[in-house]
């Protein structure tokens, strides 16, 4: 990698990494994402903090109502945890698939979100499991929806000076599920569809198919309303317009989203 | 025959012996070019065109040169040295030549295409002095279709040619039109074999080493033919060849894209002289997107004439080759052995080709695994599937019907090759047994039964290998010959070293020479050392490209060994006091016919040749020998590939269930490095078929420089391969080897095809073009249906 010159300091807390970041410097977590768009210099920074030195920010722990887990937590530790996987099984399924081992030991969940790609896979699972997402900047903390956090391309609504420190994920009894296709097994997810089935009804979102993960509101409406399966399916693009690229044709995508949206219902409802 | 790996491996021709080369590779000590550094040694960056075609207004650098750290700027009017036409291929032959300057010269032609040199300190401030230089491009109409750029009125590549035709190649037998005539049915076939981006683990990279003092120049640099580079840096830079040495050090993987003479390397030879200081340049995996050479980009038209049996009677080929922007070392040669293998192993008398090659506003396409070759064998065998399907033939036996048959060889083809040797049946029978042919539609039956498509697809090839006897070289209009050097020297101490022209770069010719030479000449494998790619250690070598290394290197190989074990009987009888024809060859020493205690060593032999205490009459001292080896033909390796797939129709994704592969390379040297180079082709054809293009935008952007949008198939996408090997000595040389470096690429892509179109066939689809991704298949379904 020849990036362009920059500075480079490792933070040993969040207040000094949310310093930093108010600065001017981009937080590095696992890199994953960052690290390749340097390479290309799509990114040229003038200063990276680097986040790994900071230890609150990594780990899965739960209180009454949620499961709390750390921005800096990777995806291999998302995967294995058995909280998530009780309360938010869409979750450890996205993030037990994404990349290769490599990229799951070094990727995090912070990470993801942050760099808001519209092919990730953990956003749209976040937004299917209601979760949020804990921000500190200068001026202190809230908490963002995560449906409320990506706006478009490499996008969120973080304020400058604000780091994404947790990710909150209700614990519920739904039964959840995550279903993608890529084209190698190995590669960027075209398309990929989460869905919750819990007892206030269905909630479903989708990466691949917009500038952002979106919410499947036309297929939960069907469902919610007591409409079948089937017709659900048949509404899923309802209001989408998939950009068409070398993987696919928007038309291509949409039909994916149909069977992705079917296979994870499945499986949801299999758990 | 199934390779058993437990055969006890002493080291000799025939030996499952493992590679001795590969301990420094898997423990991370090989020594690449960016593992060299000089002392002084400075870094270069290339600001490349991010037009396809533009005029350069001017270009500024003083940013750049402001930037401390940065010594120099350079462009085509500073470098210190002649430029000119940089092609080898048919020089002064009907073929347009245009300029290809070190850096563009006033006009940039594609998308990549160097503009300016920025020489650094480091490699970073190099790149960030290149981000500061800034051109003024005039965008020019742009052309990246072969196709279209051969239409009338078709933008330009080189304003100083009527046209972007680069050269025409005309073949047609005298009884075609009369044999296509009587043909019972003609059946048509357009087949687009698409542009590939080579994508070797090592990308390109060359240090210049300038001398101001006695003006030698070194270039360390990532190559297949140092020796080509050696007389082209010598050319442009106007040096004596004697004052050029080239050193490759450890290359990872060519795969035909460092058979090449490319322009950073000139221009880091020229960049050294104008700093003072050894320049350095690693080409970044993006810019090998757009630097180094792509492969195949031919789109090709059949007719076929056949009987009603399925007979082939004529064969029509008209192919567009997209030469790209430029033409680089053999450009224009790599369609001719496309011409050579338009008939395949079919015995087809009565053909007409014609091939156009066109420039366009793209990255230069050459050689890639296969060459031409691949291009030519998807092609027809794809043809051969389309011929059983509209005349209701099964693929094998439409194939049988056609092939030559055992008792016609030597064969004469058509397009005036000699075939030496093969078994086409014995391949098509092996693989068909090996892949359960006879029992496929119970399978398919079991998908269907799953909402699956399953399908059943075949490929028999035949390529031309051993490149390349020089008179057939000098009648394509190539100015360079195809034989190879090789030198044995045996030491005092009875260890040898073998200095080969030829120029691995994951072959495995240290071991490979080491069992000849085990087998040959009685010196233990683990006692041969080989030296390659060095200039200065060497006499003229061709390198490695072709699957020529053994069938013309082993064979230069061979024959130095014979001549030591000649000289060294001379020595033998002398000091055993008997005739030469009293003696007889054990394997490892001559002995007195009939009496073991009489003997010489090769070991003793080679210190008696060293001491020179008592030489036989006009023997000179130290057993040596080289030999220049010129092949008197091709070779002409043989095989079957089955593939057998599954299709989710879904999704569109193909899923490959089996592969079966019977190749006929002749003779094995090393049944592990054959194992290995078919398991790595089929994997590249694998790629071809299911995953890989290169994508030009009308514009001329590129739009898959990187691996995220070329996809390169992961060990995950590797089926299971069955490999099995028919054996048909070739009789063009004394080991019977044939070549295997191309085979599985040539054999693969054709397979999965077919066995995806059979897949389908029940919906009505005919052919459907590479790469098969998840998307272009679920498209051909709908279109079926509808």
């Amino acid at each position: 990698m020849i990036p362009s010159t920059l500075e480079y300091t490792k933070a040993s807390s969040i207040d000094e990494a949310v310093a930093a970041v108010a600065a001017g410097a981009v937080p590095l977590s696992g890199g994953q994402s960052l690290m390749p768009m340097m390479r290309l210099r799509l990114a040229a920074p003038h200063a990276i903090v680097d986040l790994s030195g900071i230890p609150e920010l990594v780990g899965i722990c739960e209180d009454e109502d949620e499961i709390a887990v750390g921005a800096m937590t990777i995806h291999r530790e998302v995967a294995a945890s058995q909280l998530i996987r009780e309360h938010a099984g869409l979750v450890a399924d996205a993030a037990g698939g994404i990349g290769s081992p490599q990229v799951r030991n070094r990727g995090t969940i912070g990470g993801s979100l942050g760099h808001a790609d519209p092919h990730s896979d953990m956003p749209a699972t976040l937004i299917a499991a209601g979760a949020s997402v804990i921000a500190k900047g200068p001026n202190g903390e809230r908490r963002i929806l995560v449906e409320d956090l990506i706006t478009t391309y490499l996008t969120t609504t973080l304020e400058p000076g604000e780091i994404i420190t947790q990710v909150r994920i209700p614990k519920s009894d739904d039964h959840s599920a995550y279903a993608k296709f890529h084209r190698r097994a190995i590669d960027w997810t075209v398309v990929g569809v989460g869905v919750c089935i819990g007892d206030d009804g269905v909630r479903a979102a989708a990466t691949g198919v917009a500038d952002k993960p979106v919410r499947l509101t036309a297929f939960e409406a069907v469902l919610n309303g007591g409409g079948s399966l089937d017709d659900a399916i048949a509404k899923v693009a309802e209001g989408i317009e998939p950009h068409a690229g070398l993987d696919g044709s928007a038309e291509y995508k949409k039909h994916l989203l149909g069977v992705l949206a079917r296979k994870a219902h499945a499986e949801a409802s299999s758990r | 025959m199934a390779v058993d790996y437990t055969t006890q491996a002493t080291g000799g021709i025939g030996d499952a012996v493992l590679r001795k080369e590969d301990r420094k590779f898997v423990t991370g000590e090989g020594r690449y070019v960016d593992d060299l550094k000089l002392p002084g040694m400075l870094h270069a960056a290339f600001v490349r065109s991010p037009f396809g075609h533009a005029r350069i207004t001017s270009i500024d650098a003083s940013a750049a040169l402001a930037l401390p750290g940065v010594h120099a700027v350079l462009t085509n009017e500073s470098l210190p040295v002649e430029t000119g036409v940089l092609s080898a291929s048919n020089p002064g032959g009907d073929v347009r030549h245009p300029e290809q300057a070190i850096l563009a010269k006033e006009i940039a032609r594609y998308v990549g295409e160097p503009v300016a040199m920025v020489i650094a300190d480091d490699r970073y401030l190099a790149r960030d002095g290149a981000d500061l230089v800034h051109v003024e491009y005039d965008p020019l109409p742009v052309v990246v279709d072969a196709e279209k750029a051969l239409e009338d009125g078709a933008p330009l590549v080189h304003a100083e040619y009527d046209s972007n035709l680069v050269k025409t190649l005309e073949h047609v037998t005298d009884g075609f039109d009369d044999a296509m005539a009587k043909a019972a049915k003609v059946i048509k076939l357009r087949v687009d074999n698409q542009r590939l981006t080579p994508s070797a683990m090592e990308t390109r990279g060359c240090i210049g080493d300038w001398q101001e003092a006695t003006g030698e120049v070194t270039l360390y640099t990532s190559t297949q033919v140092a020796h080509f580079v050696r007389t082209f840096v010598s050319i442009v830079c106007g040096t004596s060849e004697a004052k050029v040495r080239v050193v490759t050090p450890d290359v990872g993987g060519g795969f035909g894209a460092k058979l090449n003479t490319y322009r950073e390397e000139f221009a880091v030879c020229a960049a050294s002289h104008a700093v003072g200081h050894p320049v350095k340049w690693i080409e970044d995996r993006t810019e090998a997107g757009v630097a180094t050479i792509h492969g195949r980009a031919q789109v090709q038209y059949y007719e076929v004439g056949v009987t009603d049996e399925g007979k082939i009677v004529a064969l029509k080929f008209d192919a567009v080759q997209n030469n790209g922007a430029y033409n680089m070392l053999l450009t224009p040669s790599i369609s001719h052995l496309t011409l050579f293998m338009v008939p395949g192993l079919y015995d087809i008398q009565d053909i007409s080709i014609r091939i156009r090659q066109a420039f366009t506003n793209t990255t230069p396409t050459d050689a890639y695994r296969g060459a031409g070759r691949p291009e030519a064998t998807h092609g027809i065998e794809r043809l051969m599937d389309a011929i059983a399907d509209d005349l209701g033939i099964d693929a094998a036996e439409v194939r049988r019907r056609n092939f030559i048959k055992p008792e016609q060889f030597p064969y004469s083809s058509a397009t005036g090759l000699i075939y030496d040797s093969g078994s086409y049946d014995a391949n098509l029978d092996a693989a068909l047994e090996l892949s359960d042919y006879a029992g496929f539609e119970a399978r398919r039956a079991e998908s269907e039964a799953k909402g699956k498509y399953r399908g059943i697809g075949l490929s028999t090839y035949v390529e031309v290998c051993g490149l390349a006897p020089s008179a057939v070289t000098a009648a394509l209009g190539i100015g360079a010959p195809g034989w190879e050097h090789s030198t044995v020297r045996l030491h005092p101490t009875g260890k040898a070293t073998v200095i080969t022209g030829t120029s691995p770069h994951g072959q495995g010719h240290a071991t490979s020479w080491s069992q000849i030479t085990q087998t040959e000449l009685g010196i233990p494998f683990e006692d041969v050392e080989v030296i390659h790619g060095d200039t200065a250690f060497q006499p003229y070598g061709l390198g490695t490209y072709g699957s020529r290394s053994l069938a013309v290197g082993g064979i230069a190989l061979y024959r130095s060994l014979g001549k030591v074990r000649e000289k060294a009987r001379e020595l033998a009888a002398h000091l055993l006091e008997c005739s030469i024809d009293d003696l007889e060859w054990t394997g490892t020493a001559w002995q007195v016919k009939g009496s073991p205690d009489r003997s010489k060593t090769i070991q003793e032999l080679a210190y008696a040749g060293w001491t020179s205490a008592s030489l036989p009459e006009g023997i000179e001292p130290v057993l040596e020998a080289t030999t220049f080896h010129d092949p008197p033909n091709f070779t002409f390796p043989s095989g079957t590939h089955v593939c057998e797939v599954e299709i989710d129709p879904e999704t569109g994704r193909i899923e490959i269930l089996k592969y079966t592969a019977v190749d006929d390379c002749g003779n094995v040297i090393n049944p592990l490095i054959v194992d290995g180079q078919v398991h790595g082709g089929i994997i590249q054809g694998l790629g071809q078929a299911l995953f890989e293009e290169t994508v030009y935008a009308e514009d001329g952007q590129m739009l898959t420089p990187t691996f995220v949008e070329y996809l390169v198939p992961s060990a995950a996408d590797v089926p299971e391969m069955t490999l099995s090997r028919t054996t048909t000595p070739s009789p063009s040389n004394p080991l019977g080897v044939k070549g295997i470096g191309e085979a599985g690429t040539i054999g693969a892509s054709a397979a999965i095809v077919n066995a995806a179109v059979d897949a389908l066939s029940g919906l009505g689809v005919r052919h459907i073009e590479m790469p098969m991704q998840p998307a272009r298949i679920w498209n051909v379904i709908q279109e079926a249906k509808s």
